[in-house]
């Protein structure tokens, strides 16, 4: 008999701190254009996972656009699924990179370093690989495996395996050195790095709850400082290291963060979306943050409609004000402009 | 010129550390490392460089890796690879991209080698199609050995054959490589499912196999490269093993090389005194334990005796990663094939310059 008025308590606070949360953090106002990205007759986006803008304004977009498997004697090969395009700073299309590369096979990111390199993360290759503004390969990480074989167990995942190899990586940073920082990922739960030549220097990290651990770190960034910011999206927390890897600090109450940014210019700032799962259209805003975790403010919610995001996988803000969002579950990228002085409503 | 000169340097304090730096080298390994080791110390390093930028593509026209690398006679490079599709390239002597020869094949699933025989007839070695294909010179199908199996139901592709049971004279299980003798006869290495080297005359006639998977003599575990000397003699790359096999012409037995580490790609060059090349390469699974101690390409004699080596494991130019085939038609001027760096590398050998002098 007790029980509806102590459920009914319950929900009252849940609410109230529900409501003195929102009302903590500000709204940020902002606006996205209906149709930004045009492409061609006869070339489609899928899932848009990976977004990316270059010192030039250019837009990079990796997309998931499904796979094909070739059976040979004995084992199975796949082959397709992923692609690489470029637009212009207004969104209009200019090229495919990579049509045919060994290594695109499902879509996780693309980031854009300091020299405007093209890096391309792919969770079914297990492969990061870097193309220089040509379009051209120039050195890739890990390989994919060759074959793939029915009813194989990956007997490490989540074991924090060392090593030049990954496990369906999520993402990849630098340093200010050029050092690398690879996100490994869904299947592993581990930090690499390695220094500018691709040599595997060190990694840290297992699968776990504890500082240091993860479930899934899912996106990753670095600060001007070569602290490394990771998204460790199962515990619903951002992970702050140094740059040997020694944990920091970590930032929490900003939802489950599965897409993390760091802009550029003097004054960074961090983003973190706190997607939408796939099957679900709750939460999905996006926070403003300064580096120590301060909030600024946050935008957006989960939806089908402009402005509204659905599941967004990575996001780019070399500049602060103008993010660029992928998002899965509506095939889009959408170009999101912040009035972070004006007030809401 | 900078990056000669770099090899240059490197090379000769390399050469003058000499004894010192491979007795401190050898302490501190670990067991696997010790085992990829070559038995082989103290081999002298061969001074050389690696044409930059050598094979031009095309846009949207991608290596994927490095699997095959074969010249013809007059310096055109072809290159088998494997990209989202198995493709063979082919490029002028200049590394400027000519042509894709059989797209859509139905014996490219999974390339693993490419050949040119003295007729600058182009071969190719598929160990996903269990297929041998012979192109002639224009790029037109002239002889297929093996056969892709048939299509296999669903509950085949969920359970698949580790290997066919009984390796018939005219099926291979996942072949490697392929090499003649000055006769035409045709000699396979039948390869990761099968454990032995075929002869076949050069219409395709099954004359003569020869091994079985082991580790004694005239035994292989996983032959993965294969070449003949001028007499006909076959040496097999016995990777698994960590040794070369010599054998006969008629595939008897005949010697055991097993200074150089694992065999993953040899080749023998042309001219009146033919050299042995041998890759002892970086494993492609990018083990970084091991990177240390493989990835360089020893030089040898046809008895076996060591001249030197050159390379160490890694991505940069002129490093190399996982050389799955080399070229060495001219014994100064190697190609090289990568897995796990998407490229060919034109190296130049400059064995008989002393080490600081000009190039």
């Amino acid at each position: 008999m007790k029980r509806p008025i102590v459920n009914g308590l319950l929900s009252g606070m849940l609410l109230l701190a529900a409501a003195s949360l929102g009302a903590q953090v500000p709204e940020i106002s902002y606006d996205s254009p209906r149709t930004f990205l045009r492409l061609p007759a006869h070339i489609y986006l899928g899932e848009a996972a990976g977004v990316a803008a270059a010192s030039n304004g250019n837009i990079f977009v990796y997309t998931r656009t499904g796979e094909v498997a070739t059976m040979g004697g004995s084992r199975t090969f796949t082959h397709g699924g992923s692609r690489l395009f470029e637009f212009d700073a207004t969104g209009k299309y200019l090229r495919e990179i990579g049509h045919g590369v060994y290594g695109f096979l499902f879509a996780q990111a693309v980031k854009i370093d300091a020299r405007d390199n093209m890096w391309i993360v792919d969770r079914g290759s297990n492969m990061v690989i870097e193309f220089n503004p040509a379009g051209r390969v120039l050195m890739m990480l890990g390989r994919k495996p060759e074959s793939v074989e029915v009813g194989a167990r990956r007997a490490t995942k989540g074991a924090g395996v060392p090593g030049d190899n990954f496990n369906q990586p999520t993402d990849v940073a630098w340093d200010a050195a050029g050092n690398i920082f690879v996100a490994d990922g869904y299947g592993n739960a581990r930090i690499a790095k390695f220094d500018k030549h691709g040599k595997f220097l060190k990694s840290w990290g297992s699968k776990g709850t504890e500082e240091g651990q993860f479930e899934i770190p899912h996106s990753l960034a670095v600060d001007a400082q070569g602290n490394v910011y990771v998204a460790d999206l199962g515990n619903r927390r951002i992970q702050v290291f140094d740059n040997s890897g020694a944990f920091k600090r970590q930032i929490s109450g900003v939802g489950a963060p599965r897409a993390i940014c760091i802009s550029g210019g003097p004054h960074q700032f961090l983003y973190s979306s706190n997607s939408n799962p796939p099957d679900s259209l709750d939460n999905g805003e996006i926070y403003k943050m300064e580096l120590d975790g301060t909030v600024a403010g946050k935008f957006g919610r989960a939806g089908k409609l402009i402005k509204e995001f659905g599941t967004v996988n990575q996001i780019a803000c070399r500049n602060p004000d103008v993010l660029y969002v992928a998002e899965l579950t509506n095939w889009r990228v959408q170009k999101i402009t912040l009035h972070p002085t004006r007030a809401p409503n | 010129m900078m990056k000669s000169h770099r090899y240059c340097i490197i090379a000769a304090l390399l050469s003058a550390a000499g004894f010192a730096q491979t007795t401190a080298l050898s302490e501190g390994l670990t067991p696997a490392q010790r085992n990829a080791r070559a038995k082989a110390q103290n081999v002298p390093e061969i001074r050389y460089d690696s044409v930059p930028n050598f094979l031009k593509f095309p846009a949207n026209i991608y290596m994927g890796e490095g699997i095959g690398v074969a010249t013809d006679s007059k310096g055109r490079v072809f290159v088998y690879t494997r990209s989202q599709r198995t493709q063979l390239f082919e490029f002028d002597r200049n590394g400027n991209f000519l042509r894709e020869i059989g797209e859509g094949l139905y014996g490219f699933v999974f390339a693993h080698a490419v050949r040119v025989d003295r007729h600058d007839n182009i071969w190719a070695v598929d160990e996903g199609s269990n297929m041998v294909i012979k192109f002639s010179p224009d790029g037109r199908v002239a002889m297929v050995l093996g056969r892709r199996p048939e299509p296999i139901d669903l509950t085949g592709m969920l359970s698949p054959p580790s290997s066919i049971a009984h390796p018939g004279p005219y099926t291979f299980d996942r072949p490697t490589d392929v090499a003649w003798d000055a006769a035409g006869n045709i000699f396979v290495s039948d390869g990761y499912g099968n454990s032995r080297v075929v002869k076949y005359d050069k219409n395709g006639r099954f004359i003569a196999e020869a091994g079985s998977k082991g580790s004694g003599k005239g035994q292989l575990n996983l032959p993965h490269t294969i070449a003949a000397d001028a007499q006909g003699n076959v040496y097999v790359g016995d990777r698994s093993n960590k040794r070369i096999e010599v054998f006969d012409n008629d595939l008897t037995f005949k010697a055991i090389y097993d200074q150089t580490g694992a065999p993953w790609a040899i080749c023998i060059s042309e001219g009146p005194h033919q050299y042995l090349y041998s890759s002892n390469s970086y494993p492609d699974n990018n083990n970084s334990e091991l990177s240390g101690v493989t990835g360089e390409i020893y030089k040898m004699e046809l008895d076996g005796t060591v001249l030197g080596k050159f390379g160490t494991a890694g991505k940069q130019l002129g490093q190399f990663s996982t050389v799955h085939e080399i070229d060495c038609r001219d014994a100064n001027e190697i190609m090289t094939a990568e897995i796990t760096a998407w490229r060919v590398q034109k190296i130049r050998l400059h064995p008989s310059a002393k080490p600081g002098g000009p190039q």
